[in-house]
């Protein structure tokens, strides 16, 4: 089904998972300063990818699996990981979806189609590949979502991966998402079809599969490609590589630094590193949320008091998901021997 | 009942046995399954048998991916320098998912692969790299070496559920010993003593267990007793067995085909220095490749390797050692 065609309730769907993911990602940015301390090491933010994330998503069937990189707070939000777990998780609770093992790069909820993330840059997509096997040998008819972002498109096992994955048919969509930044460093400095003034879905060429360039910051755009691309996995064509461009809004989520210095720069590196505040601002003016609002406002999907109530329904529930990762206790220390051995 | 087969084809075994008691183990790797004359592409057909190109990442990758979501694969490296390419998979991914996930998933994979050439394979294809795997918590690692402990060994990294790197010695590849016929399980972490002693505990593993009991036959013409222990597994590492042997004899030899540092000696020296000090009655003795990459040319190699007249003389200096204190 086209975009065009998707239900009020489907849009109003899609909008609440968008504000839900964006609300989610404010809280995290806020503990840096509101709860110094609560979150270790890394944690990169998704705001900016919602439309994206969402109008992929949206396409899925109810077995689909999904397999993202280490940005992954948001997929499992829409998928229906609790809110809660993922912020404790994130907290270095207890109660954490993890118990605490993991943190915000190593997510996993296998029970919700989300075998599990891994902090090294492009080595999910392999695994996705991996999961899209599984479906392909005991014939589930499940399609896997690979998502990674631009800078995973220079390593070694995306090009392995596609290729193999080209040769074996296997259902799996491959979505790029492109930033513009692997870390800090600009696309302009890394990326040869960028530098050559081409699309990054031109490398879908290398491995004879079709290779589209979506506006991720529109979601319903993202869905029709993305729809197509699910179709002809799910019909046993093979892997698709959509290229999604949007603009991540915060810092790339880490500098590697020791405690107490901050994790997370102060402005985003277009700002911070390369002093372009016309960027950072050209960016933000795209930013999918209040685009998606206005339209869906435009369109009659919402009306102003109904779209205030999804909101306030996010930031409501955001406030108690940190409330309740904060009260969540720690792990027990004796438990870090645990799960070395399935 | 028992049946003499190959090396190599007492592992074919274990995977064909498995691969039709379970539906979920699949096959792959490179330059195999080509043709549809490939037994195993006849037996399973063409889904679970694949052939791949040479992209050891995406190989393990894929495998890693299809362990989490409910599939045994096995991959078929040749070479354990292939997975070097791929390490990530093996040392950072693999036995990583299940600790981060606090225990929700699991995977169960196999990498097989050949290591320890000694046939003029040069510097690149001839190593022994257990060492950098054998301290990765959540991985295991078996190292067989004789056709009824390749069978037994396979069949139980296929049955595990955590992922298994299965390395096979090249040398010992066309070596024909007794298989038994069937379900053949031998557990992981269970030391097996091939040879009883009283006067001295060698340990070695994969073709160094040839060599080592060659050792000990020239030892016992001279009214020696060596007792000969393979660990079968390195992770997990028995080393209870080892423990109970040097408690017995006071001595112990450990004969190693990697270089001194990056052996599975050193660990085994390390617990026997921590829990075995008091049965000792002379220094622990390794021996060990020299601290060389391996040379191509036959007289180089033989020289850095180790070989029953070096593992006899560490033995006899062993022994001298106590004769010496007494």
């Amino acid at each position: 089904m086209p975009a065009s065609q998707l239900s009020k309730d489907r849009l109003t769907w899609m909008y609440t998972h968008m504000c839900r993911i964006r609300e989610f990602e404010e809280r995290v940015k806020r503990t840096f300063v509101e709860h110094p301390g609560t979150i270790r090491g890394h944690a990169h933010l998704a705001d900016g990818a919602e439309a994206s994330i969402v109008g992929s998503l949206a396409t899925r069937a109810e077995n689909d699996l999904v397999m993202p990189s280490y940005r992954c707070h948001g997929y499992p939000i829409v998928l229906g990981t609790s809110t809660r777990a993922l912020m404790a998780e994130i907290y270095c609770r207890r109660d954490g979806l993890c118990k605490g093992f993991g943190g915000s790069m190593h997510l996993a909820d296998p029970e919700r189609h989300f075998p599990g993330t891994t902090g090294i840059v492009a080595a999910g997509i392999a695994h996705a590949a991996g999961a899209a096997l599984t479906a392909q040998v005991k014939q589930t008819g499940q399609v896997v979502y690979s998502f990674f972002g631009d800078g995973s498109s220079k390593q070694g096992g995306f090009y392995e991966t596609l290729n193999l994955a080209a040769v074996w048919k296997l259902p799996v969509v491959f979505i790029l998402e492109n930033n513009d930044y692997q870390a800090y460093t600009h696309i302009s400095l890394e990326d040869a079809n960028h530098v050559a003034g081409d699309p990054l879905s031109q490398k879908a060429k290398a491995f004879s599969i079709p290779g589209v360039t979506v506006d991720g910051t529109d979601p319903l755009k993202v869905y029709d490609e993305v729809e197509k691309a699910v179709q002809r996995a799910r019909a046993g064509h093979g892997p698709s590589l959509i290229e999604s461009k949007f603009y991540r809004l915060s810092p790339h989520g880490n500098a590697i630094t020791v405690p107490p210095v901050p994790t997370q720069f102060q402005e985003h590196e277009a700002i911070e590193v390369y002093g372009n505040k016309a960027e950072f601002a050209a960016g933000k003016a795209k930013d999918p949320i209040p685009k998606f609002r206005a339209y869906l406002i435009a369109d009659g999907t919402l009306s102003e008091a109904a779209a205030v109530k999804i909101e306030d329904a996010a930031r409501a529930e955001m406030e108690d998901v940190v409330k309740f990762a904060l009260a969540s206790p720690l792990p027990n220390p004796e438990d870090a021997t645990k799960y070395v051995y399935a | 009942m028992p049946r003499e087969m190959m090396f190599a084809e007492a592992i074919a075994t274990a995977i064909g046995e498995e691969m039709h008691r379970d539906d979920s183990v699949v096959y792959y790797g490179q330059n195999m399954a080509m043709t549809d004359r490939d037994p195993f592409v006849k037996k399973f057909g063409k889904s679970r048998v694949r052939i791949t190109p040479i992209s050891e990442t995406a190989e393990l990758g894929i495998a890693v991916g299809a362990a989490l979501t409910g599939l045994r694969p096995i991959v078929e490296l040749y070479m354990s320098e292939f997975m070097l390419v791929a390490f990530d998979q093996v040392i950072n991914e693999a036995p990583r998912l299940r600790y981060m996930s606090g225990g929700q998933v699991k995977v169960p994979v196999v990498f097989k692969a050949g290591y320890g050439f000694a046939a003029g394979w040069a510097g690149q294809h001839s190593n022994c790299i257990y060492h950098a795997m054998m301290g990765i918590p959540g991985l295991k690692i078996a190292v067989p070496s004789t056709p009824a402990d390749a069978k037994g060994l396979m069949a139980s990294a296929i049955r595990d559920d955590n992922p298994v790197v299965y390395l096979h010695h090249y040398m010992l590849t066309i070596d024909k010993g007794e298989v038994p016929d069937g379900e053949y399980l031998i557990p992981f972490g269970v030391a097996d003593v091939k040879r009883t002693g009283t006067h001295v505990t060698i340990v070695a593993t994969g073709w160094m267990v040839k060599k080592t009991l060659a050792a000990a036959e020239m030892l016992a013409k001279e009214g020696i007793s060596a007792e000969v222990i393979d660990p079968r597994t390195l992770a997990p590492l028995d080393v209870d067995t080892i423990l109970s042997s040097v408690k017995k004899t006071g001595r112990l030899v450990l004969v190693d085909q990697a270089p001194r540092h990056s052996s599975a000696a050193v660990i085994i020296a390390g617990e026997i220095a921590e829990h075995g000090l008091p049965y000792l009655k002379a220094p622990v003795k390794m021996v060990t490749a020299l601290d060389t990459s391996v040379p191509y040319s036959e007289p180089l190699e033989s020289f850095v390797l180790p070989s029953e007249e070096k593992i006899v003389a560490a033995v006899k200096s062993v022994l001298a050692k106590q004769a010496a204190a007494v």
